[in-house]
């Protein structure tokens, strides 16, 4: 099928022109930038002081979904770069030796700051500090500790207050020349909550059987304008509005998960995925899930860049700073791993899924590292079976096609006889 | 004056290195009722506190090169490092089976979630992630790690039992002075005289500083010292080199020594920062909480698990150990798949490349085997900066 004959909802288009606004904003020349991350990103704050959002990791997905990562990342390697590390940095680096054009075909300006959010992942800090080296421009750190015993403490949460007051504002007041003024932060911190409320409604939509969207696959593009520049604007609730209108005429049509294909004709499977996908290949590897008529119900990897159905976070313009920093807190990677597995397996079961597939990112520690522990503790925990593959993010060398869809395969079929063994252990 | 062999030191050191049941810390917990050994990972931890808690901190460097890694592997894909998987063995096999608690310090996204798996895996033990603070300044940074300092001190007083006053946390402070003195004047014994304390001999030392309490570590390393001065041995033509990016799993034994013997003299190394953490002494003086926190903000050893606030500043460490220690090169040797040290080599290596100092790059996994591609890479790496520094 060429990419003419995809098919998108109207949600969609209007999520296309949103990023695409974006990039012509970054590459206007006309208004300050800043580089962060996903993760506990700060994007209400730097709307307060009129600072574009332009998010490195999202550039690297883009030039994944566009075959150009590859070249990049080997470009990284030819500059000195090893080639066991985490490979979003190294898209990152070889797509600026490449003249760091944006998806809109202009050039990147050079980021004003770099606003290190340093939220649940180490390799951050290494990253930015090798952006640094290239840009020599502000860089600002927010350290976010891991929550290691489950919750944040009281320590942690006045650690990021005291920065956000102390480092980070005084950095972009001082970028932008704009006072920082806590009721707009208010303002957007509002309209961020109630995005957030749609969100955690479509999240747990696919609790209906049949479910009416992907969580992960379609996951990834719901989940977009909460992640990047939006969260905040009218524009993220207008989105998160119109999807909802569509799921909800998708359940009162009874239809099957959306695919690039159309509906899915039947759901056969139901599955929690933890990790995040495989770029390079994504439609392919989409493809292997709803050809077998497997759809995701719940997958952690819409939760990095913030939970909130979990336990229910949403932003509070009552306390601003407060609320930012248990943003940050919370985000998926920043928990520890008996609180993934909790959550994994509260999806399971909530979510009524078949088990857990793991998708093992081979350059991602902050997702991998632990991942074959998880597994078997979801599977004691549920009682379902759990698969792990192998792939990476947008390396595209590590994207082993067969592999993948034999894993697979023999995994639908362990489900079938779990299933079989189960209706006859009933029947007896 | 010890009486002391260097060759009676190097074989009790030995012994204590190839132990992988530990028994030095299982006689010393077993010594006295009520002793609690706490395990701790690469990078930092303050063990003063541990120390002042009455408990035995040990360290915990992965398996070696010696230990099969059998249930490992089916915690770890290929494509992580190898220091947790030896990590899990030693623990599934029993071999840290008395080991109280464990801490896991804030180096990187393996041992952070090493941390959640020991919580998962071994339910009944005190588990610590150790966080430590990115930012250096005192009132933000620094109050944040005084404070977690103090929830380590009350979690590790709940373990014990006992409290642990200001007066307990200064004489321990005190004792890891002077050990780190010892520590130092080992490595500057060896930058002076590389030839008289060869680095396998060094390692070795400084491993069993890993296991034995501080206060017999500290007299080891003084009878080394004056076993290894008064030792003739033979000066050789050797360069010399620092090695940088090997601060948390650990070469094989056989590359420090394969480096040596290929010609390069290691005068300085990351191998265990923890030795070597703080620079100068902690002040035994005020709050020792508080002492203990602005010597890790403002005297700490600078690796790539800390953030560089300053780009002008990045890598300025390496080469003040340059002239510090007269080295001809440094030789990067970065375990596979390590993320922190393998992103930081490119910024370390521009500054040396802006001073012209020459560098090799090398990878090793604990349990690397074939030592001849790492004695020809080094020898050529020595013989080309006799060459150079003869020009
Ligand atoms: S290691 Fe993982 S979380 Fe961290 S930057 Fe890379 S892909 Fe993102
Ligand atoms: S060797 Fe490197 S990646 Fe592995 S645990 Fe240690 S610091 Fe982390």
């Amino acid at each position: 099928m060429s990419n003419h004959d995809v098919v998108k909802s109207n949600s969609q288009n209007v999520q296309k022109e949103m990023i695409a606004r974006n990039y012509d904003k970054i590459t206007s020349g006309k208004v300050k930038v800043s580089s962060t991350f996903v993760p506990g990103n700060l994007n209400e704050l730097l709307m307060c002081f009129d600072i574009a959002n332009n998010l490195p990791e999202i550039n690297a997905i883009q030039n994944a979904m566009r075959k150009k990562s590859g070249e990049m990342i080997m470009e990284a390697e030819r500059s000195g770069h090893s080639e066991d590390v985490c490979t979003y940095v190294k898209a990152d680096i070889g797509m600026m030796a490449k003249g760091n054009i944006a998806p809109n075909g202009k050039p990147f300006p050079d980021p004003d700051v770099l606003l290190l959010s340093y939220t649940g992942c180490f390799t951050f800090l290494k990253w930015f500090e090798l952006l640094r080296e290239q840009y020599k421009c502000p860089t600002v750190m927010l350290q976010v500790p891991y929550a290691a015993d489950g919750a944040p403490t009281k320590n942690m949460r006045d650690y990021i207050v005291k920065q956000l007051k102390e480092e980070v504002i005084p950095t972009l007041e001082k970028i932008s020349g704009i006072k920082f003024d806590i009721d707009r932060l208010r303002e957007y911190l509002r309209k961020s909550a109630i995005a957030e409320d749609d969100l955690v409604w479509m999240l747990e939509q696919s609790k209906r059987k049949p479910s009416p969207i992907d969580c992960y696959f379609g996951g990834v593009y719901y989940m977009g304008p909460i992640f990047t520049a939006f969260r905040g604007t009218d524009e993220a609730i207008e989105y998160y509005k119109l999807l909802r209108g569509e799921i909800e005429e998708r359940i009162r049509l009874g239809l099957c998960a959306q695919t690039p294909d159309g509906d899915m004709p039947e759901e056969k499977y139901r599955l929690v995925v933890e990790g995040p996908p495989n770029w390079t290949s994504f439609r392919e590897f989409w493809k292997m899930f709803y050809e077998a008529g497997a759809v995701v119900v719940a997958s952690s990897y819409t939760k990095v860049g913030g939970v909130y159905d979990y336990d229910g976070f949403r932003h509070d313009p009552e306390h601003p700073l407060e609320t930012l920093a248990d943003y940050c807190l919370g985000v998926y990677t920043n928990r520890n791993l008996p609180t993934r597995v909790d959550m994994l397996a509260r999806n399971i079961r909530e979510y009524e899924a078949d088990g857990l597939l793991i998708n093992s990112i081979k350059s991602c520690n902050s997702f991998s590292a632990g991942q074959l522990v998880m597994m078997r503790e979801v599977e004691k925990l549920t009682g379902k079976p759990g698969a792990f593959i192998e792939t990476d993010l947008v390396d595209p060398r590590y994207f082993s096609a067969a592999n993948v869809k034999n894993r697979l395969e023999s995994y639908f079929q362990m489900i079938d006889q779990k299933r079989r063994a189960g209706s006859s252990a009933i029947a007896a | 004056m010890s009486t002391k062999s260097v060759k009676e030191i190097a074989t009790y050191c030995q012994e204590i290195f190839e132990d992988l049941d530990f028994s030095k810390a299982r006689e010393w917990k077993a010594a006295q009722a009520g002793r609690k050994v706490i395990g701790f990972m690469p990078v930092y931890v303050p063990r003063e506190i541990i120390h002042a808690a009455g408990m035995l901190p040990l360290g915990i460097l992965g398996g070696g090169a010696d230990m099969e890694v059998i249930h490992g592997d089916a915690y770890y894909q290929s494509y992580i490092c190898r220091i947790p998987r030896s990590t899990i063995e030693l623990a599934i096999t029993g071999r840290l089976d008395f080991v109280d608690g464990m801490m896991f310090p804030s180096i990187c996204d393996v041992i952070r979630n090493l941390s959640g798996i020991w919580k998962l895996l071994f339910k009944d033990k005190y588990v610590r992630y150790f966080d430590a603070p990115q930012n250096f300044k005192d009132n933000i940074g620094g109050v944040f790690y005084a404070n977690e300092l103090r929830e380590l001190k009350e979690g590790l007083e709940r373990l014990s039992g006992r409290t642990v006053s200001d007066a307990d946390l200064s004489n321990s402070i005190a004792l890891y002075n002077e050990n780190r003195r010892w520590v130092n004047k080992v490595y500057d014994f060896r930058s002076a005289t590389p030839w008289k304390a060869p680095s396998a001999e060094v390692y070795l030392l400084m491993r069993a500083g890993m296991v034995l309490p501080v206060e017999e570590h500290t007299l080891l390393m003084q009878d080394y010292l004056a076993a290894a001065e008064a030792e003739n041995r033979p000066m050789r033509d050797n360069c010399r080199v620092a090695i940088s990016g090997s601060f948390c799993e650990q070469p094989p034994l056989n590359l420090i020594k394969s480096l040596e013997m290929a010609g390069c003299y290691i005068v300085d190394d990351d191998f265990m920062l923890v030795n070597r953490w703080i620079k100068g002494d902690v002040s035994t003086d005020g709050d020792p909480i508080e002492s203990l926190a602005k010597a890790f903000l403002h005297q700490s050893a600078e690796t790539a698990a800390k953030y560089e606030v300053d780009m002008n500043v990045k890598g300025a460490y390496l080469l003040d150990i340059i002239d510090k220690r007269k080295a001809d090169g440094v030789i990067f040797a970065a375990p596979s798949f390590c993320d922190p040290a393998l992103l930081d080599q490119p910024m370390l290596v521009s500054r040396l490349e802006a001073r012209k100092i020459p560098y090799i790059t090398m990878q090793y996994a604990e349990n690397s085997g074939q030592m001849q591609p790492i004695r020809e890479q080094a020898g050529t790496f020595a013989d080309s900066i006799k060459l150079w520094g003869a020009a």
